[in-house]
């Protein structure tokens, strides 16, 4: 007997939360404890109370488990609303990565000018090294990274994906 | 207003709520709620010998009352203690309120004496958990935590409370939260929902109604508006485990319980049925069998309180989150006001006549010994007329109880369904005796199953609690003997109960009155003395060994590959039947 795998698709989630002691660990051990995965998740204050928080989690699984995932997210007392983004329609998804380079000679050079095209700033500089800020989708963010693989990674740090409904709708 | 301490806080709120009798155990972390309480003589505090048996006990008095169950323990392996109980709760939606001390706040997270992160320990077994920081939050959490326990899906609530808390002052005037609830209260549901309900039962030829714990938690009321829908839509019943009692036994429309250990006319009609009515039930495995061959015709309305219960397991057609009572009274007016009338069913109720009279419950008579089955029958037959409140351990005396005891009413069954936690029944006994003092309540038990809670025979003798404990005692944790029967060609790996105690002798120890029995011809006597005794009584009854629990629908099976008796049992099981629960 072999374990079975079904054919998931990437959703991307938004949920408003009390912003409260337990609620992050509250969500992501519901995910583990249930089995569902998690490819990102970010989290922040955003209410002028401090009162409530946006967590927007990237997750992956077929339809009828996504549904499940929204139905247990929307369970849990401290959570108020859910959204599926990649349900409910238009809407943005930015990341912000920084990425580090070192290197000298052309490497440097090929460095800066991919920086200039992908829009990346330069928030740190030493004689061997920069530290780019890049934000965008994450495939903007993949493909950059994946350039500077060779021409002198270092490290990355990426904050994982925020998302908002286009238009003059509450997400 | 003067200031008051956290301990005290707490016991006016409790005392507020309508708390009149606490499940509990002492300890370090909780000494000031136990000296508040020492004050406080509204509050009776049942002081159980070890915490997993005040958290079934406050299970049994919740599901006997109606109310929630309170447990207060102390810190560390207090609240360890607790958490079976607390998980037992969760899955079986019962509400409960569980009050852990915890070490001061200073102290948190320094390894001190006593110290488990409860709050994080339960926080996947419990419907919400806190751990309160400041004696002023104590009574809107406290009031907060009843809510969310009653309201909705009902469920467990812990509530944290560092050693510091209860000491500490704040303002006794406790003003009430201001913020708006949390929690979705219970609703009606859609009117269009309905409507299509209503008609998809007029038109059915082969309806089924599969009703579940649901409706208990929902109150007598849905039980009553149940009995109505299947009065006017000439449905057959069927039930969960949970739901026993929902719908009376005697009733013409019932079919028995359902799933692995179900009737065979109760599992053949969900099978072949065209239009099902979920009512309160989960559509859990050990319900649906193989879930590609589960009913594989109907249309499935399932009406649940719990967004995420629907299409959880199984797809259906027509869902309606809405408080299940209140629904199925919508159902009813709308029923009655556009004058539908069923369709005529005769033909279905000819084949499920059919199924009947396989008579999948009959077992062999034995002059000789006494057959299990026949030991539920009898004990039914003597105590029906007193409406027993029955609690039961978890394995093949709980299925045999559930297939030969019946219930007339809900609130009268308790028994652990999610969780199968052995060692529910006599504390949960204990619990359902504290709340309904003048009632019968009986523990249909097994002889290891007892064993595992079986320290609270104390609590029984000191509260004076009459609870008759009525062991099927075959030598053998039955259940896991039988699946070892079925699937691993009668390798019994661990499962003879070896090295039992005299249970008469250890009734006596604790003074209480000890019954054995082993013959068919005195059984009824035997019940017959048991019942006369006012006051705790152990009978060990001893059945033949080798009985096995049927019909069954075996691992990975579907509900129409129904094993009748024990000689269509293989031995063997493919993997990818082992693999499944």
């Amino acid at each position: 007997m072999h374990i079975k795998q079904e054919i998931s698709e990437r959703h991307v989630l938004t949920l408003m939360v009390d912003n409260e002691s337990g609620t992050l660990a509250r969500i992501a051990g519901m995910f583990t404890s249930r089995g569902y995965n998690i490819d990102s998740l970010t989290v922040a204050d955003i209410s002028e109370d401090h009162a409530t928080s946006r967590i927007t989690i990237v997750t992956r699984g077929p339809p009828p488990v996504i549904d499940q995932i929204i139905a247990q997210c929307e369970r849990l007392i401290p959570v108020h609303k859910v959204t599926d983004l990649t349900e409910a329609g238009p809407h943005v998804e930015r990341e912000l990565a920084l990425v580090k380079v070192a290197g000298a000679g052309d490497h440097r050079i090929e460095a800066m000018r991919l920086a200039d095209i992908y829009r990346a700033r330069v928030i740190d500089a030493t004689t061997n090294s920069f530290i780019f800020e890049l934000t965008g989708g994450p495939e903007k963010i993949d493909t950059f990274v994946a350039l500077m693989r060779q021409v002198g990674l270092v490290e990355v740090g990426r904050t994982g994906i925020v998302g908002l409904m286009r238009g003059a709708e509450l997400s | 207003m003067a200031e008051k301490s956290g301990a005290d806080i707490l016991i006016e709120t409790l005392i507020e709520q309508g708390v009149d009798t606490i499940f509990g155990y002492p300890g370090g972390a909780v000494l000031p709620i136990y000296d508040a309480l020492f004050q406080h003589s509204k509050i009776k505090h049942v002081l159980v010998r070890h915490e997993a048996g005040a958290a079934h006990a406050a299970e049994g008095y919740a599901r006997s009352t109606g109310k929630p169950g309170v447990v207060l323990v102390t810190s560390g392996p207090g609240a360890t203690n607790a958490v079976t109980g607390i998980a037992d709760a969760f899955l079986d939606s019962i509400p409960l309120i569980i009050l852990t001390g915890q070490v001061a706040t200073n102290l948190i997270g320094s390894d001190a004496f006593q110290e488990a992160d409860t709050v994080g320990i339960t926080r996947h077994c419990s419907k919400h958990n806190y751990l309160v920081k400041d004696p002023g939050e104590l009574a809107n959490v406290v009031r907060e935590a009843f809510a969310i326990a009653t309201t909705g899906r009902p469920g467990p609530v812990v509530i944290d409370i560092p050693k510091n808390v209860q000491v500490a002052t704040a303002n006794g005037a406790r003003p009430k939260s201001t913020a708006a609830p949390r929690f979705l209260p219970a609703g009606e549901a859609d009117f269009a929902l309905i409507n299509q309900a209503a008609e998809l039962i007029a038109k059915a030829k082969a309806p089924i109604l599969y009703t579940g714990g649901g409706i208990i938690n929902s109150g007598p009321a849905a039980s009553e508006a149940l009995r109505e829908l299947a009065a006017l839509t000439g449905a057959p019943v069927t039930s969960t485990l949970m739901g026993l009692g929902a719908y009376p036994a005697s009733g013409d429309a019932w079919l028995g319980m359902l799933g692995m250990h179900g009737t065979y006319e109760a599992n053949m009609a969900m099978n072949q049925c065209d239009v099902m009515i979920c009512l309160g039930a989960r559509f859990d495995d050990r319900v649906t069998g193989r879930l590609d061959a589960f009913s594989p015709n109907s249309v499935k309305i399932h009406i649940d309180i719990d967004r995420s219960s629907i299409n959880k397991t199984v797809r259906v057609d027509l869902p309606i989150v809405a408080d299940v009572g209140t629904a199925i009274r919508q159902i009813l007016n709308v029923w009655k006001g556009r004058k539908h009338k069923a369709a005529d069913l005769s033909e279905w109720w000819a084949r499920i006549k059919g199924w009947r009279a396989v008579d999948c419950l009959s077992y062999p008579a034995n002059d000789g010994a006494i057959m299990p089955q026949y030991a539920i029958a009898r004990l039914y037959a003597l105590t029906k007329d007193k409406s027993p409140i029955i609690t039961t351990e978890v394995g093949q005396h709980q299925m045999w109880a559930a297939q030969h005891f019946h219930f007339e009413a809900p609130n009268k069954w308790l028994t652990s369904g999610g969780l199968g936690t052995m060692g529910y029944g006599m504390p949960a006994a204990i619990g359902a005796q504290m709340g309904n003092p003048d009632a019968l309540v009986i523990d249909i038990a097994g002889e290891a199953s007892i064993q595992m809670n079986i320290q609270e025979m104390g609590t029984a003798s000191q509260y004076r609690l009459p609870i008759k404990i009525f062991i099927l005692n075959n030598e053998w944790m039955g259940m896991v003997r039988q699946w070892q029967e079925l699937t691993y060609e009668g390798r019994y790996s661990s499962s003879y109960s070896d090295s039992l105690p005299d249970f008469v002798a250890l009734a006596q120890a604790y003074g209480w009155k000890g019954i054995r029995c082993d013959d068919p011809a005195q059984l009824d006597d035997a019940i017959a003395e048991m019942l006369g005794y006012d006051g705790p009584v152990m009978f060990d009854c001893r059945v033949t060994k080798a009985a096995n629990c049927f019909p069954m629908i075996p691992s990975g099976a579907a509900h129409t590959d129904m094993i009748l008796h024990n000689d269509q049992v293989s031995g063997t099981m493919d993997d990818e039947a082992k693999a499944l629960v």
